[in-house]
């Protein structure tokens, strides 16, 4: 009897064919698609770095310093992006620039995933004075502006790379407890859900294996925003001095030594790590808007 | 009514978890007060002991909490570490120069935000629609801080239109009346004044609107578009309504309320964005000065600014909250 029903709601075919299908609404987005494309040639990038990059990213070239883009007089194949104050290769701290971004991406996205829905779940599915103490607390964190909050958080757990991630992660924390919360709310009194606990499913499955499945499409689609967000924020963090430390390439932190460099015409130094962190931020909204469209074709249409 | 001191006592709550927050970050920053403030120069054991006793550091930490409630219940936002000047005073007279940039830059993503995401409406699926979604998800995922350096270094480096950093030139001098430079500017007698402050403004108001507006916009194209979708708008327009009158009454009136929550919600992200319009723009507000607390470990400042930051957010939202119910008689009621 389960062994039936359990084919019916899925199986190989029926997995493909949903694939096929998001596929369909996903690619239907140009813009999507592009945004997809531009991710990952990022991937590919970070993943290949050490073949791609001409030089490591901490080399000086004393004879080079400030040298020009190729294209530009006094530029050279050498350095085709031109090099930065102490002589460095623009292109290769830019190539390692995006292992930094990736992995900033994956791990606030994943981490604030991972505890904010099991955070948001709770809250959602007992209600009652658990939810109450959770969300008041929430609250508490929404009161402030997640970049300020993340200013104070850093200076706590401690300026650099690290922590600045993890400052982030917090002050990302309550966007998606409020959502998943929201969602499981929404689910629970559901005739599904009656019929799974009048089985005799215990809370835990009927929180992770009955609802949550549920709540994926916008949890997802959530999932790119804070990908993109963190970027954004990690690097803010690194130009404000309290991210990466040199001689890290991360492009924020790369962003804070340009700033020597605004008003002169070394406009490359400026102008390129800039330009990598919308690229690549740019990407991942696009595919996320595709995302969204595919999980949701009402809006689509709208 | 009711609706209102119901919101207002839901607040408290909250409220006191702010000011434990504040409490703790300076308790939770490694190294105490007293050897923040030595800094460098390090501090002798004895003095040390003494300090701490006469900022009553060595008290249990739930009667420095109470102590510190009483002080803020009294208007005592702490003392700065560096400048040895009252935190709220201090707060007070930056605050209208991180308003005014606000101001312009909200008044900027309305002013543009608003008529696009509505033409885009109506117009939908058009070239227009499509650029003006394409640039508004450019806005949205623009890293600021750098879109800042690109502006002066075209328009302050290449071209030398606008100023760097600041909010006037130097040569002019007036009397503060309202704070707000562009007002004040305008009531003293120095010529060219308010032109100065008008190219001091521009480029950093541009960027401290860039994200407000681009969210603004793709609101107001999705309220639009859902209020077109309503019966009310097809009685309209068999009422041989003009479609002026069908788009710009009819329409827009019941689109603007979920528009204006909107607004009203960009007001942690302007402050999140005055931290770094300010710092690229040396721009004397309270972002700029937030962060030069931070970096100069001034930790008083940063509690007390933080406190009346989270308040002031907190108090937007509410009364962002309360005006949605009044123009949403739907809310209301209930």
């Amino acid at each position: 009897m389960t062994d039936i029903s359990q084919q019916h709601i899925s199986s190989a075919k029926l997995r493909a064919k949903a694939l096929r299908e998001f596929w369909y609404g996903f690619s239907r987005s140009n813009g999507a698609v592009i945004g997809l494309a531009i991710f990952l040639f990022f991937v590919a990038v970070a993943l290949f770095a050490p073949l791609l990059a001409p030089y490591a990213y901490d080399v000086r070239f004393d004879k080079a310093v400030l040298q020009p883009p190729v294209w530009q007089s006094g530029g050279s194949w050498a350095f085709p992006l031109g090099t930065d104050a102490i002589g460095r290769d623009m292109l290769s701290r830019l190539i390692f620039g995006a292992q930094y971004s990736l992995f900033i991406g994956v791990v606030v996205a994943g981490l604030v995933f991972v505890f904010g829905v099991a955070i948001g779940v709770v809250s959602g599915f007992f209600g009652g004075k658990t939810d109450m103490a959770i969300m008041r607390l929430m609250d508490i964190l929404l009161a402030f502006p997640a970049l300020l909050l993340a200013l104070l958080l850093v200076n706590i757990v401690g300026r650099g790379l690290s922590g600045a991630i993890m400052a982030t992660i917090i002050a990302f924390l309550p966007y998606f407890v409020r959502l998943s919360r929201a969602a499981v709310q929404a689910e629970k009194s559901k005739d599904y859900v009656t019929a799974a606990r009048l089985a005799g499913a215990g809370r835990l499955r009927l929180m992770f294996r009955t609802i949550l499945p549920n709540c994926m499409a916008s949890l997802i689609v959530q999932v790119t925003l804070a990908f993109s967000d963190a970027i954004l924020s990690v690097s803010a963090l690194g130009f404000l001095g309290m991210g990466a430390t040199a001689p890290t390439p991360e492009w924020g932190t790369m962003l804070a030594d340009a700033r020597d460099f605004v008003t002169t015409d070394k406009w490359w130094i400026v102008t390129l790590p800039g330009l990598a962190i919308l690229l690549l931020v740019l990407a991942v909204n696009l595919a996320g808007d595709g995302l969204r469209d595919a999980f949701d074709p009402k809006l689509k249409r709208s | 009514m009711r609706f209102i001191v119901h919101k207002i006592l839901y607040l408290i709550p909250t409220l006191i978890g702010i000011t434990l927050v504040a409490f703790a970050f300076i308790h939770a920053i490694p190294g105490d007060p007293v050897l923040i403030m030595a800094g460098e120069r390090g501090i002798s054991p004895a003095r040390h002991a003494e300090l701490m006793t006469q900022l009553g550091l060595d008290r249990p930490l739930w009667q420095q909490y109470i102590t510190y409630i009483w002080q803020i219940l009294h208007g005592d936002f702490g003392i700065s570490y560096v400048s040895k000047e009252s935190v709220l005073s201090e707060f007070m007279q930056l605050f209208p120069a991180t308003l005014e940039l606000a101001c312009c830059a909200i008044f900027l993503a309305v002013l543009i935000g608003v008529p696009a995401g509505m033409l885009a409406a109506v117009k939908r699926g058009s070239l227009f629609d499509q650029s003006a979604m394409g640039l508004s998800l450019l806005g949205y995922s623009m890293p600021i801080f750098w879109w800042g350096m690109l502006l002066v270094m075209l328009f302050s480096g290449y071209l030398g239109w606008t100023p760097v950093s600041g909010r006037i030139d130097l040569s002019y001098y007036f009397e503060p009346v309202t704070g707000f430079m562009l007002i004040d500017s305008l009531l003293s007698d120095e010529e060219g004044a308010f032109l100065s402050v008008a190219e001091h403004l521009i480029l950093p108001s541009i960027v401290l609107a860039t994200i407000p507006l681009a969210v603004i916009a793709r609101q107001t194209r999705s309220a639009m578009l859902e209020v077109l979708g309503e019966d009310y708008m097809r009685t309209a327009r068999a009422k041989g309504l003009s479609s002026f009158r069908i788009y710009a009454i009819h329409a827009a009136r019941n689109a603007m309320i979920p528009v204006v929550t909107t607004i009203g919600l960009q007001v942690s992200a302007l402050i999140a964005g005055a931290i770094l319009t300010e710092t690229i723009f040396s721009w004397p507000g309270i972002g700029k000065w937030l962060v030069e607390a931070i970096f100069k470990r001034d930790y008083m400042t940063v509690q007390g600014g933080i406190l009346i930051i989270a308040v002031l957010v907190m108090a937007v939202n509410l009364f962002v909250d309360i005006l949605y119910g009044l123009i949403n008689p739907r809310i209301s009621k209930a």
